[in-house]
């Protein structure tokens, strides 16, 4: 029973996310675009979004850190590495050029892809194409945070 | 600097935001897991059996938040995409190769990282953001694209 629950759970989160995006305006990568153009006209609402998820997140993520299972059971899976390491910058550095190139990243690309939007899966392919590229030839099956 | 008064919406960005915080802190809590879509979505390219379902019915949730945005609060999901078809291949490429690489995007390194404090999730974040500010920065003022 709980394992119904536990996927009507991921679906709920799913789209609570994905709501996230849509109110703040993030599923558009014109707005992402013109936070990211700090030169120019600048939109700097990707700021509070930033501001308002790390504020409630801190709550939750402070929760979580004084408990030690899961609702829907087994262990918190969080990240414990505090190392600083090459793949983290330099991945950092691809992505941040890839996301200021179309702004998108994966969650807002999704959200634009459901909102049937024929560029967004094409970005979500062109994505996918490179997660394999990475898991083939560097990173071996390794999952990220 | 300029700020684009009209453009910038504080109040849904704030709002918004704490969706996308309550969404991570639910997740974790929940099912003790970082909201991180890259993490997330990669696992369902080199599937490991069993390790699949939760995954695939965490993104469905994503890609209808635009369907059940417009059904319940009559919301439209905006998403204005200027990049042109060459620059969503690219760009998806290099975002997808990134996250991966990098261990992470803007949800697992910027909401979830950041509201956890991890010093790797805050490099992570301050860098793909400066690449991303070069990236617009170099596309609008120096290519005038």
């Amino acid at each position: 029973m709980r394992r119904y629950f536990n996927l009507y759970s991921q679906y709920f989160i799913g789209v609570l996310f994905g709501f996230g995006l849509i109110i703040s305006g993030m599923s558009n990568p014109q707005k992402i675009l013109n936070f990211l153009d700090i030169t120019g006209n600048w939109d700097p609402s990707l700021i509070f979004v930033m501001g308002g998820a790390v504020v409630v997140g801190l709550g939750g993520f402070y929760l979580a850190s004084i408990r030690t299972e899961a609702f829907f059971g087994g262990a918190l899976h969080i990240p414990s590495r505090r190392d600083i390491s090459r793949p983290l910058v330099i991945g950092s550095l691809i992505f941040g050029a890839g996301w200021g190139i179309a702004g998108f990243c994966p969650g807002p690309a999704i959200v634009a892809l459901g909102a049937g939007h024929l560029k967004a899966l094409v970005f979500v392919l062109a994505m996918l194409a490179g997660m394999a590229l990475c898991n083939r030839f560097v990173t071996g099956h390794k999952q990220p945070v | 600097m300029q700020i684009d008064w009209l453009a910038f919406t504080p109040g849904p960005a704030l709002l918004g935001g704490m969706i996308l915080g309550i969404a991570a802190a639910l997740y974790v809590l929940l099912h003790g897991r970082i909201l991180g879509i890259s993490g997330i979505v990669s696992g369902l390219i080199s599937p490991i059996a069993g390790d699949t379902n939760w995954r695939l019915i965490l993104v469905l949730g994503i890609l209808s938040a635009p369907f059940w945005a417009s059904l319940l609060f009559g919301i439209h999901t905006a998403a204005v995409i200027d990049a042109d078809w060459f620059a969503i291949i690219i760009a998806g490429l290099l975002v997808g190769f990134g996250a991966i690489y990098g261990s992470g995007c803007t949800s697992g390194h910027g909401i979830c990282g950041l509201s956890r404090l991890s010093p790797r999730s805050l490099l992570a974040t301050l860098t793909f953001m400066g690449a991303g500010f070069v990236m617009v920065f170099v596309i609008r003022h120096v290519l005038g694209l």
